[in-house]
């Protein structure tokens, strides 16, 4: 029996907290978020709001759910897209390696790197439209370059071994041997490597709907929350810290699972810890 | 003088008894050798000497130097004993040295550290013990690299750190055999001058009884934690008591019995091989120099023969091989499979690579650790044309796994639960399996026990005369090419310098090149066989 790290468990029972929220938002949520309700602006935590309610009278603790559901899912999407698009090219460049192929993959990837992912987002929201469609697509575009440049660095260590010269024996392409041998090897890489991703996704969200370029009112968003709040923070502090608490614990959740996994993913770092 | 004093060295791990009893001393300016194979505790033995023994090991007995027990004292004080009064030296010279350090830092640095020296000074002493080492200053300054350096190079430097303190007793734990035939013979002679003059004591752990007997004065042979026969060299390997002694002895000599029937059909031919490799550009505008790998090879195969390939690295024997198993492009001339002509890359049909499978060197890295033996072994038949049921590659895993002696249920494992020797026989299977008429095996048996090397030179043979096959057998080890082969090629620097019948070769040699190959390899003295 694998004991598993302290670090995994607290960060997965975190994350998993906000997920379950998250998904029972779309089935019930204890009050319409929705629905405005002037007169019970403003009230302080109670038995039936259980984190108060904001300057429309709005329910927080329905929002923190509903916005946990944005977030999640801005970053899984986002993340998504590095994947997909990311491993493909990393694996591809590293089959092709010193070809110039591998070099202009590699050299775009600097290209996308060198740009301040945050200012280029805002760029792109603003050109196209602020809107969750559009925050996935930047977020996701930056995601790319990173996947891309951690699965070429796993495959080409594996392409070195003894066991990829004996598939190319057996006739093997390369694309059938990444498929075959390199993935599964690196799949612990993209695993830990997802989970930061996955953090880095929510802050990256929540900074873009701050500016109002994210999800778009009414639908609740954590960012949006806190800006809301700002100008009310000296009056009605549970404004502010409702949805900040949320992001901060989501991000250290998901950080200590990415932790926790690579102490059990990575067997170099397991033999040294015991 | 009695210098190190070990008595009832007992070491668990874990509740797992890895050194019983062992007890030995070590005479001044004496040569004390440990043998054994992998497993059987030298190694072991050498890291609690040190106190270098792993987490979740408990030590009993007493190893007296100097009036301390080095099995007692505190880590602070096992400080000042490492490099001061025990230094020791590594198998693999390519990791021991620190790349970002200039290799005259690395030996100033335990001067320093033991504050036997300041700067300046330490790095003068640095430079004497470099000389001393047989690396001169005009050609091996302070300030070079160790990636400037070659292998034996780098293990002289090492030697030099070893040495800086003038310790007592120096630990040399398989000191050569990552290190080519010629330059271990050099550093053999190294040690033995060093033990000599500085009237330092050798404790020399290694699994080669060649080595051993033409260097230790005192020998200790070593099974499974235990040291089961220990006394003078020349005594303990004429009488060779113990069982487990004459394994080895007979092992470490063995020659498979072959009643493979030789053909005069050519199986393989190489003509005329040359394979260039581009050299990274110096400047935008010049054009990327070439360094010739193979240099025009020509030599055939005949059906049924057993042909070795000996050669130091670096001489062009894994390009040529991987030339043959077509995943290299050739810059000139042929290489034909059964009058097919073999070229690298897609164009390469599966009728040619049907024919030919190979054996690699390393059995932890051959196999991907995420499939299980079935997968792994029917990985070939990818090349058939006709696509095997499932019942049908079943059977055939089965039969590989048979033929390689090994059990049916193992199918269903993974390759870690498979040791060495295992591993290896998987590696045959593999090739087996789709029935080819050449195996090339790339030091297939060189990472190897030389018991289990034995039985593996056994497989080889009993499977050759049953399935018609042909052995490409490429190896620096030139005992096992001669024991295993027919007829031998011995290449330097990307050329074929002689080639002819084994024994020929062997007795007789040509070329300066292979004499001096052939005298650089330790041999158990004659009268012991």
């Amino acid at each position: 029996m694998i004991k598993l790290p302290r670090t995994l468990v607290f960060g997965s029972i975190l994350f998993f907290t906000f997920l379950i929220a998250a998904l029972i938002s779309f089935l019930w949520t204890p009050a319409d978020v929705e629905i405005l309700n002037i007169t019970s602006r403003f009230k302080l935590p109670s038995a039936i709001n259980w984190f108060g309610t904001d300057h429309f009278g709005r329910d927080i603790f329905s929002m923190i759910m509903v916005g946990a559901r944005t977030s999640i899912a801005v970053a899984i999407v986002a993340v998504g897209i590095g994947i997909l698009l990311g491993v493909p090219l990393g694996l591809w460049a590293a089959s092709h390696h010193g070809h110039w192929l591998d070099d202009l993959i590699m050299r775009g990837n600097d290209l996308v790197f060198a740009f301040p992912s945050l200012i280029i987002a805002i760029l792109i929201t603003a050109v196209f439209g602020p809107s969750a469609f559009n925050a996935i697509i930047a977020i996701g575009i930056f995601n790319v370059p990173v996947f891309a440049r951690i699965s070429r660095g796993g495959a080409l260590s594996i392409w070195t071994l003894d066991y990829i010269l004996s598939a190319r024996v057996a006739g093997k392409r390369s694309f059938r041997i990444s498929a075959e041998h390199i993935l599964p090897n690196i799949a612990n890489l993209l695993i830990v490597q997802g989970t930061i991703q996955f953090s880095l996704g929510i802050l990256a969200e929540a900074a873009l709907s701050y500016v109002g370029l994210g999800v778009q009112p009414p639908t609740p968003s954590w960012g949006r929350m806190l800006a809301d709040s700002q100008t009310m923070i000296s009056f009605a502090p549970h404004l502010a810290l409702f949805p900040g608490f949320a992001i901060i614990l989501t991000v250290l959740g998901l950080n200590l699972m990415g932790d926790g996994l690579r102490d059990i993913l990575d067997p170099r770092i397991r033999r040294t810890q015991r | 003088m009695t210098l190190l004093e070990v008595q009832n060295l007992n070491v668990s791990i874990h509740d797992t008894k890895v050194l019983e009893n062992i007890s030995f001393s070590v005479n001044e300016g004496e040569i004390y050798g440990i043998v054994g194979e992998s497993g059987s505790g030298k190694s072991m033995t050498a890291l609690a000497l040190m106190g270098l023994l792993p987490d979740g090991a408990t030590v009993t007995g007493s190893a007296i130097l100097s009036n301390t027990n080095l099995l007692e004292i505190s880590e602070a004080q096992m400080c000042s004993f490492r490099g001061n009064t025990i230094g020791m030296i590594f198998q693999e010279p390519m990791t021991a040295l620190n790349p970002v350090q200039t290799i005259g830092n690395q030996v100033a640095e335990t001067l320093i550290i033991h504050d036997r020296a300041k700067r300046s000074e330490a790095l003068k002493i640095a430079r004497e013990k470099l000389n001393r080492v047989g690396l001169t200053e005009d050609q091996f300054p302070l300030d070079k690299y160790p990636h400037e350096l070659s292998g034996g190079q780098r293990q002289r430097v090492a030697i030099a750190l070893a040495i800086a303190m003038r310790p007592k007793i120096l630990i040399a734990d398989e000191p050569t055999t990552a290190l080519d035939v010629t330059t271990q013979s050099q550093i053999l002679n190294l040690l033995k001058s060093l033990v000599k003059e500085e009237k330092m004591a050798l404790i020399l752990i290694t699994h080669d009884l060649a080595v051993v007997s033409g260097l230790a004065d005192n020998v200790a042979v070593m099974q499974t934690g235990k040291i089961v026969e220990a006394g003078y060299t020349n005594k303990v390997f004429r009488e060779m008591k113990h069982e487990y002694t004459r394994q080895l002895f007979s092992a470490s000599n063995h020659t498979p019995v072959r009643t493979q029937k030789l053909e005069e059909i050519p199986l393989l031919e190489i003509k005329n091989v040359v394979r260039n490799y581009k050299l990274p550009r110096e400047s935008i505008f010049a054009r990327p120099k070439t360094f010739p790998a193979v240099r025009d090879i020509s030599f055939t195969l005949r059906k049924g023969e057993n042909l070795g390939l000996v050669g130091e690295s670096g001489c062009g024997k894994s390009t040529l091989t991987r030339a043959i198993l077509g995943l290299e492009e050739l810059q000139g001339g042929e290489i034909k499979l059964e009058g097919d002509v073999v070229t690298a890359g897609k164009k390469l049909n599966a009728k040619i690579r049907r024919k030919m499978q190979v054996v690699f060197q390393d059995p932890f890295g051959s196999f991907n650790p995420r499939h299980k033996i079935g997968r792994l072994i029917s990985e070939p038949f990818y090349l058939m044309q006709y696509k095997p049921t499932r019942d049908e590659v079943k059977r055939e895993i089965s039969d590989a796994l048979i033929n390689v002696g090994l059990n049916l249920d193992d199918a269903d494992k993974y390759i870690h639960e498979f040791s060495g020797g295992q591993r290896q026989r998987i590696a045959i299977a593999r090739a087996l399996i789709i029935k080819p008429s050449l195996i090339v095996l790339d030091e297939a048996v060189s990472a190897l026990d030389v018991s289990i090397r034995a039985q593996v030179l056994d497989l080889l043979a009993e499977l050759s005369s049953k399935f018609n096959l042909s052995y490409l057998f490429i190896s620096h080890d030139l005992s096992v090419v001669r024991n295993i082969t027919d007829r031998v090629l011995v290449m330097k620097s990307g050329e074929i310098v002689e080639s002819g019948d084994t024994q020929k070769v062997f007795d007789n040699p040509q070329h300066e090149y292979t004499k001096e190959l052939i005298a650089a390899t330790p041999i158990l003295p004659k009268h012991l066989n």
